[in-house]
């Protein structure tokens, strides 16, 4: 396993844990974006950026922003104001595939399995730079067998280490929901981005697999690949994020590592809606008390 | 008329002419509606600038017929062009109501006085595909088991159907290529589509040039089998019984288009046979023979009602593909 994520991961350690606070090497850097919708503040972010090379976990209570703010970033939802760059590119009113060609793949929430296509095809779809999805090469098949093989070979290395190399010739949507979040993200994966952004991914899955797949997202950040994501379970951010951001009501509220975030004072106000003075550090359970209804 | 003569009509009208035209627009219409789900509700106008494309460049132009086909496509790639390049990134129905709207100004366009002497008003263009005819190797009628044909029929058809297993073969091959893939997902999920760095906008305008040039080929037919182009042959009622004719056979499914043209045309030609034959003997007295025309319709609509009820995915279709929720 290749450790150059190493040196960015311990490059956090003189980070100030505060909300906005400015990294060594960032890959996503965000100023001023701005959603509302209608009269509703979705999203208010002044300031954010994202260590390159690290496993960054973005929380928050229900209705924080979170889901809005991926969208945002992704091209698929439109700010009413505000910028944001990617690896130094200017990355506002990019439409969203363009975003992933640039290397920013994200998955959803509500998971989006291609049900009617075999597991293995919804894999292949991730792939770029594919010859036989070009109109006129697409007839000519042996234009693009050779690199279908290569694209085969690798997706099903993949659904091995996801456990859904037995389903590949499965219509995805008979998958249960748990499988569908990790086919959407061995999907994504198949892209190979330079930042995957999960939105939950732990939602529904079978809790026996969670291990492997914490396994899975160390593998990740070791092959280079940033990861941000979404989760409720506190167990899991404590786990496998190096750094942890907070946001409620649209605002990043506080940053830090796991445990630092998880005592802080403010993210559990935010959390339980009330002053609370028992702190939150090592079973985590009042913020798990209250897990969000999907 | 007996009943053999009721059959072998039906047989004839199910390898026939109409049958050809109804499954070239349903194959161009499968690529479309079928593969990547766009909702062109003007498939009929595909067929007209098509037909009158050729018609036009032969009969106005004095262009030769392989000019006037190559015009007739150009059509069909710039209508795709006109009517998707505003629309696929709108939400799918806007597609749906500038289609049907654009088929019907066509209509009206090529049936109006002011360009008479262009388009033949609601006369149309007749008599200009000799050429075709030219190079028929048919020397006389021809009969196929119990079904019958004229000498430039059979030519005709023989055109036809060669071009209905080419352009299907062709969509065999698009949709199990990786750009079938694409097609397919967007059917399902445009964003998870995006999310994955394709861009949607493209492949439906893609879909929608394919699908309108493969369905152009039933307008070339139409306008050579009988030698004319009439404006009203082109309606929306074109368009709906393509609809009919893939979704009976199966959408999504290489072969649905073929088996739905035979079976409808078969149908509706042995209903009215049949009708016609019960009447005129006397075995039904609450019809008079000029009704028969419309309750064959009747009988038609109420067959495919009850076909989507008992059997959604048509005659081809996998009924555990669509049991599967999409979204
Ligand atoms: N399309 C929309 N229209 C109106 N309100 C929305 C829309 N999307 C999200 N919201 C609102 O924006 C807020 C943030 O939602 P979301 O980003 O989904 O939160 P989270 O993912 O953190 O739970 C919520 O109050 C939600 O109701
Ligand atoms: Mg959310």
């Amino acid at each position: 396993m290749p450790d150059d994520h190493r040196p960015l991961v311990e490059a956090l350690k003189d980070v100030p844990h505060e909300a906005g606070v400015a990294k060594p090497d960032p890959i996503l850097v965000a100023d001023d974006v701005m959603r509302h919708f209608g009269g509703l503040v979705a999203v208010d972010v002044d300031h954010v950026e994202i260590q390159r090379g690290t496993i960054t976990a973005l929380i928050g209570p229900n209705g924080a922003g979170k889901t809005t703010f991926f969208n945002l970033l992704t091209g698929f939802d439109r700010p009413n104001e505000g910028q944001w760059t990617f690896e130094g590119r200017q990355l506002a009113g990019v439409r969203p595939h363009k975003v992933a060609k640039y290397g920013m793949v994200r998955t959803f929430q509500l998971t989006k399995a291609l049900s009617r296509l075999t597991v293995m095809e919804n894999m292949r779809l991730g792939a770029q730079h594919q010859r036989g999805e070009k109109l006129f090469a697409s007839i000519f098949p042996f234009l693009w067998r050779g690199q279908e093989n290569e694209i085969s070979e690798r997706a099903l290395r993949l659904l091995e280490s996801f456990n859904l190399a037995q389903k590949q010739d499965d219509l995805a949507g008979s998958l249960s929901g748990g499988q569908r979040k990790l086919l959407e993200m061995a999907r994504a994966l198949m892209v190979r981005p330079d930042m995957i952004m999960l939105d939950e991914p732990m939602a529904g899955v079978n809790p026996a697999l969670t291990q492997s797949l914490l396994d899975h997202i160390r593998e990740v950040r070791a092959g280079g690949t940033t990861v941000l994501f979404v989760e409720h379970d506190m167990d899991m951010v404590r786990d496998i994020s190096d750094w942890v951001i907070v946001m409620s009501q649209g605002k990043v509220i506080a940053e830090g590592p796991p445990h630092d975030v998880m005592s802080n004072e403010a993210v559990i106000d935010a959390y339980l809606g009330t002053h609370h003075d028992k702190p939150l550090t090592d079973s985590g359970e009042a913020l798990t008390a209250h897990p969000e209804e999907v | 008329m007996d009943w053999s003569n009721v059959f072998s009509q039906a047989l004839t009208q199910g390898i026939g002419i109409q049958a050809v035209i109804f499954c070239l627009a349903a194959i161009g219409l499968n690529v479309q509606f079928g593969y990547t789900g766009l909702l062109n509700f003007g498939q009929s106008g595909f067929l007209a600038v098509a037909a009158y494309g050729l018609g036009v460049s032969i009969a106005y132009a004095g262009w030769s017929l392989w000019v006037g086909l190559l015009v007739g496509i150009a059509a069909a790639v710039l209508l795709a062009l006109l009517l998707g390049i505003p629309t696929l990134r709108l939400r799918a129905d806007y597609l749906a109501i500038v289609t049907i709207a654009a088929a019907e100004i066509l209509r009206l366009t090529f049936r109006s006085v002011t360009f008479d002497p262009i388009f033949g008003g609601s006369d149309g263009i007749n008599r200009f595909a000799d050429d075709f005819y030219r190079y028929n190797p048919y020397s006389g009628p021809v009969k196929i088991g119990p079904a019958d044909f004229s000498q430039n029929d059979m030519w005709i058809v023989t055109i036809g159907w060669i071009l209905v297993v080419i352009l299907s073969i062709i969509v065999f091959l698009l949709m199990r290529s990786p750009w079938g893939r694409v097609i397919k997902a967007i059917r399902e999920d445009e964003d998870a589509v995006r999310s994955l760095g394709k861009s949607v906008y493209s492949y439906k305008l893609q879909a929608l040039i394919i699908g309108g040039v493969m369905g152009c080929f039933g307008g070339f037919i139409a306008a050579i089998a009988l030698q004319s182009i009439q404006p009203d042959y082109y309606s929306t009622d074109l368009t709906f019984f393509a609809y009919a004719v893939l979704i009976l056979g199966g959408a999504a499914r290489v072969l649905g288009p073929i088996v739905g043209s035979v079976v409808f045309w078969f149908l509706l030609v042995l209903i009215d046979g049949a009708l016609a034959n019960a009447v005129s003997s006397g075995a039904i007295d609450f019809i008079r023979n000029d009704q028969v025309g419309q309750i064959r319709y009747w009988i038609l609509g109420i067959s495919l009602m009850l076909l989507m009820i008992y059997r959604p995915q048509g005659i081809l279709g996998d009924k555990k593909e669509l049991s599967l929720d999409a979204r």
